[in-house]
């Protein structure tokens, strides 16, 4: 880099008005912003790594009373949610393709299909919370009771204090989860009110491609969150 | 240089440009930013400073006469809490980094200034959290959380606390984050990974621990929370759970924590050693790996802390023989900033004193590491005053003097104006004397057995006398620090203006003015020389006094 | 050596011995790097001050003396890490036949129950030249056993049992702290260790006509039921607990464990969690029905039926045949 920047910052002023006065070039503003936004998805894999962590010690522990709290979550609207949520990220994933190719109404169109989708997920599991709160499976309360016993092991009743712990790290991982889903529905409303108004093209897309970024991020970790939780020691 | 010009005919600088609150509430420069974050140190210091004090107070005498249990214990806690998580974690990074590495590295800003300023708002949230939760009635849990105490035994306002130091840690990470893509992206033309100041190594490195330790405080405290409000048992074993769980989770990141807090100090020492022997660095590729060897290794050592906790005697094994690897690293450095003094030419200005004195006490504070780890001697030790010592080593004698100094070197660039050098000299000196006074004593307390967070020893009178030798080295601690907060107030308005150099120092920031102009380049500089080139440099170290 | 330096803790045990020395070698180690440091500063700060027309000579490094000065440390770590290790080794392995005093700890005191059955609060009495092993267990928070005249300290957790040990090797009264803090009156948790000769502890055990604590188990064993399923007929529906302490058991997962304290308390609080090969999970649980105290006494039974003679028998009591040095 050896012109003047300063002559090339009148110039990309001009051509980008995306491009912020400390930066160089809108190339290095780009890197920047991408840089930014993989260093946070590390903070984030550090963040839910704490729960991940309690997890896997009292699973190892617990085994069976995890695997009977594991068998009182609905495995359909589980897989559902699954299915949706990978959905959403190839929605995102097009929506980022489009701007690319400066298919402007296909950007907000996949970027409303990204939140559609988002809410979908977000409602399918608020009916699976209040499916627990009616089964009396949410821990912390006097009225907490998980029926039946440990798979494969008729003549052993479930401990109910272990089986708190399970729904504890439940109600933490997922609800931690879907808070990042809402901050995420909430990033593409506002990304799809600057879409239709045509702020990204194949020059500028940047703040598209990051928050895709961080949405494939929040489903990769519910593609964890899946089968630790749902599909404990379950069988055809 | 050609230099903006107001109205007034002054020249334009970043603290002219614009008056007025909103200006500043906000701005996205981070020179501004800087001294937002300088306001708000500066307080919790001294808030963190008045506990300690009444905590010395308390001690001594041997009964628990001055306040009561409860509210000792209070003390001791949000000492703990505000000291740590609202001054020296954010102290260097926040102000003197801020301020700094966009300029170090030749550029105009950081990458994400906006992410800048939310992260000084977060740190405020986060600070009228804590200021709340003191006048709440306090917390008492200990800076450490330990459960299940703080999730089923305690009364006081832990959630408040507990949720102060979340969102501090947030506001920790964005710094880092801020720290870590501005210096691989922001970089000027001829400025590569070898030609950088050890100051910006040394916040590359802290950068990297706070953003892959931080969130595990932070779910870990996010857990005590949830716990307390719902009645969880995640972490208490009358209810299935694990208290160690909470130890890992928590020591986890609190031990490279402590790292947060040393390695900018050992990067502005680095820059104030070699600039008043007037020699580049001795060894710097070593003292930079040095920074990242103790970064990396750091995460590796954090259960040194639960030796007596009921871990196995196969994990304390291991984690006494890792902690000893950390520790070499360390030694590097002092070795290496001895020898820069070699064959140098000293002058003894107020940062240079600052850096002796950090020597010393690191040197002292590290050393009493190496008895923490031998695993035998900790067993004995753990938990009383000589653990409080080797961490008030480390901490007040090594980072508060490298704060204090650093902002005495760099106050000119900051400022613009002068601090009042004899002053200067004699804070440091109080500041070393009652420094020693107030803590050496407690190696020797801690050795005896006198355990930590004790409100009161009236059956073990023996304690005594250590105890009111520690306490009369507060108060002149005490004078040491007030000094410099009263003479810099003063230099704003009566000290000599500072030219560009004061100190004919290396270093981009010292080749623009004092103070700097808002986007602090008027043309993007082109590095073509070697960090700390002293020998192009003029000999002599000139200021206008 | 000095039996009572100032600023020193008294040294009562045999484990105070082997510390000290170490802390001692420390000292003189890093009084040494203090020293060498210092005096190389203040002579370069000195020597190497600002003179008239002498210019600083630029020295880039030297990798000789990075490696020396980072491999002499680290050999010298070495030696501190494994001088402290065999320590702490020593310190967590409690002797075969060590005397046994169980311990709750609540918020704020120490409730101490020897096997002869006497029962102290903040005051436990030992006899000089004897292996005594604490066997901890905390009511609430987490508390830590501290005497530091014998060098040694254990966290006391809630919910399970950490063991500590030490053998006094002086008369005398010293310090019992709890050192993880613990709430209010966490300076209050205090109390003393009071060693004797034994003669005198003799005349102290006597008196008192206490229960031992295994009789006290042994009587709960059958209050509560135990004695039904845990026999040693073919009408045994629990595992007999004959000779089990200390040995291996195969659970019905495949997993051997050790039957140690923590597995004997675990099995009376939580049956299921680990289930003896061959045998139904029928247990039911005690969880909440019995006290910290009550479940020290079952489990110093268990331990008991594991003594062959009566000899061994008197072995986990303290006024026991001859103290050893």
């Amino acid at each position: 880099m050896h012109t003047s920047p300063a002559a090339t910052d009148d110039h990309e002023a001009h051509d980008n008005p995306a491009l912020l006065h400390h930066f160089a070039t809108a190339e290095q503003q780009k890197d920047a912003a991408s840089l930014g936004m993989w260093v946070f998805l590390v903070t984030e894999v550090m963040f839910f790594g704490g729960m991940f962590c309690a997890y896997l010690v009292y699973r190892y522990w617990y085994f069976g009373d995890f695997g009977a709290a594991s068998s009182s979550l609905n495995l359909t609207l589980g897989t559902a949610n699954t299915v949706v949520l990978i959905c959403s990220s190839l929605t995102v994933a097009m929506a980022v393709r489009c701007a690319q190719v400066a298919k402007q109404k296909a950007i907000v169109v996949y970027l409303l299909l990204t939140i559609v989708l988002g809410l979908a997920f977000l409602g399918v599991k608020a009916k699976e919370y209040k499916d627990k709160f009616d089964e009396n499976h949410v821990p912390g309360q006097a009225s907490f009771h998980l029926d039946g016993s440990i798979p494969r092991h008729p003549d052993i009743a479930v401990n109910q204090r272990h089986a708190q712990i399970y729904f504890s790290l439940y109600f933490a991982m997922t609800g931690m989860h879907a808070l990042h889903m809402i901050i995420g529905v909430g990033l593409f409303v506002f990304l799809t009110y600057r879409a239709s108004k045509g702020a990204y093209g194949p020059g500028y897309y940047t703040p598209l491609e990051n928050a895709g970024l961080y949405w494939h991020f929040v489903d990769i970790v519910w593609i964890y969150l899946f089968p630790l939780l749902y599909l404990i020691d379950r069988h055809p | 240089m050609a230099t903006a010009v107001l109205e007034t005919g002054e020249r334009e600088t970043y603290l002219n440009k614009e008056y007025g609150i909103k200006s500043w509430l906000l701005t996205v420069d981070h020179k501004r930013i800087a001294l937002l974050y300088l306001m708000g140190i500066t307080f919790f210091f001294f808030v963190g400073g008045f506990f300690a004090l009444l905590i010395r107070l308390e001690l001594l005498t041997p009964a628990g006469d001055l306040v009561q249990a409860d509210t000792y214990n209070k003390l001791f806690t949000m000492h703990g809490q505000v000291m740590i998580f609202f001054f020296l974690i954010p102290a260097v990074p926040a102000v003197l980094g801020n301020f700094l590495i966009p300029i170090m590295i030749g550029a105009k800003d950081l990458a994400f200034p906006r992410i800048n300023l939310l992260s000084w708002y977060l740190y405020i949230i986060a600070g009228a959290l804590m200021v709340y939760t003191i006048l709440n009635g306090g917390v008492d849990t200990g800076w450490t959380f330990y459960t299940p105490l703080s999730t089923e035994f305690l009364k006081t306002n832990v959630v408040t606390a507990a949720l102060a130091v979340f969102v501090s840690g947030f506001s920790s990470i964005f710094t880092g984050l801020n720290f870590i893509v501005s210096i691989h992206r922001l970089r000027a033309p001829g400025m590569t990974w070898n030609r950088l100041p050890l100051f910006v190594w040394a916040h590359y490195a802290t950068s990297i621990i706070q953003v892959l330790g931080t969130p595990v405080v932070a779910i870990a405290i996010l857990l005590v929370a949830l716990e307390r409000v719902f009645h969880l048992g995640i972490f208490n074993p009358a209810l299935g759970g694990d208290p160690l769980l909470f130890q890992h989770l928590f020591w986890f990141y609190s031990h490279p924590a402590v790292y947060i807090m040393i390695l900018p100090g050992m990067g502005i020492v680095s820059e104030v050693v070699c600039c008043f022997s007037r020699k580049r660095i001795f060894g710097y590729s070593a003292m930079a790996m040095a920074l990242l060897g103790i970064a990396v290794v750091g995460f590796l050592v954090w259960a040194h802390h639960m030796f007596v906790a009921g871990i196995s005697l196969y994990a304390a094994l291991i984690f006494s023989l890792l902690s000893y690897f950390v520790a070499v690293p360390s030694a590097i450095k002092v070795f290496n900033w001895t020898a820069t003094m070699y064959k140098g030419s000293i002058t003894y200005q107020t940062p240079m004193l600052y850096a002796f004195g950090f020597v010393g006490l690191f040197t002292i504070g590290g050393l009493t590491g190496l008895f923490l780890a031998a695993l035998g001697i900790d067993v004995h030790v753990t938990d009383t005053y000589f653990v409080v010592a080797h961490f008030h080593y480390i901490m007040v004698g090594g980072m508060v003097m490298a704060y204090l100094g650093g902002m005495h070197f760099w106050w000119p660039k900051i400022s613009g104006r002068m601090y009042p050098e004899g002053w200067g000299r004699l804070a440091a000196l109080l500041v070393f004397v009652g420094f020693n006074l107030t803590f050496f004593p407690q190696f020797i307390l801690g050795y005896m057995g006198m355990p930590r967070r004790y409100w009161d020893y009236s059956h073990s009178p023996e304690f005594q006398i250590l105890n009111v030798l520690s306490t009369a080295g507060a108060t002149v601690l005490a004078v040491g620090y007030l000094l410099p907060m009263v003479y810099f107030l003063w230099s704003m308005r009566y000290g000599k203006p500072a030219p560009d150099n004061p100190w004919n120092a290396a270093g981009l920031e010292w080749t623009i003015p004092s103070p700097p102009s808002t986007f602090n380049f008027d043309e993007q500089p082109v590095v073509t020389w070697e960090a700390y080139n002293y020998d192009e440099i003029k000999q002599e170290v000139k200021f206008a006094h | 050596m000095f039996q009572n330096m100032p600023f020193w803790p008294p040294r009562a045990s045999t484990m105070a011995n082997s510390v000290d020395a170490l802390y001692i070698f420390l000292i003189v180690v890093s009084a040494l790097m203090i020293v060498s440091i210092f005096t190389m500063v203040i002579f370069f700060a000195i020597r190497y001050r600002q003179q008239p027309g002498q210019r600083a000579e630029q020295i880039e490094g030297s990798h000789a003396l990075e490696i020396t000065w980072s491999v002499i440390p680290f050999c010298v770590f070495m030696v501190f890490f494994a001088w402290g290790a065999l320590i702490y080794f020593k310190e967590r392995t409690p002797p075969q036949n060590s005397a046994e005093v169980y311990t709750v700890a609540k918020q704020w005191m120490w409730k101490f129950e020897h096997m002869e059955g006497q029962r102290e609060i903040n005051e436990l009495h030992v006899p000089v030249g004897r292996d005594v092993k604490m066997i901890m267990t905390s009511q609430d928070v987490i508390h830590s056993f501290f005497v530091p005249a014998f060098r040694i300290k254990q966290d006391v957790l809630p919910g399970r049992y950490t063991v500590a040990w030490f053998h006094a090797t002086r008369p005398g009264t010293y310090h019992l702290f709890c050192a993880e803090y613990c709430g209010t009156m966490h300076s209050g948790m205090i109390g003393s260790v009071v060693v004797m000769e034994p003669k005198d502890y003799e005349a102290w055990m006597g008196g008192g006509g206490n229960q031992p604590l295994a009789v006290t188990g042994e009587k709960l064993f059958s209050e509560l039921g135990c004695a039904t399923c845990h026999r040693s007929d073919t009408q045994a529906r629990g595992p007999n607990l004959v000779g089990i302490y200390g040995k291996p058991v195969l659970l019905e997962d495949g997993r051997t464990v050790t039957a140690d304290e923590n597995y004997i308390r675990e099995s009376i609080l939580d049956p299921a969690a680990k289930i003896v090969n061959g045998f139904k999970p029928i247990m039911p649980t005690f969880q909440g029905q019995i006290s910290d105290e009550q479940l020290n006494a079952l489990v110093a039974y268990v331990k008991s039926l594991s003594q062959q003679s009566s000899e061994q028998t008197g072995g986990k009591n303290m006024a026991a045949a001859t103290p050893q040095p």
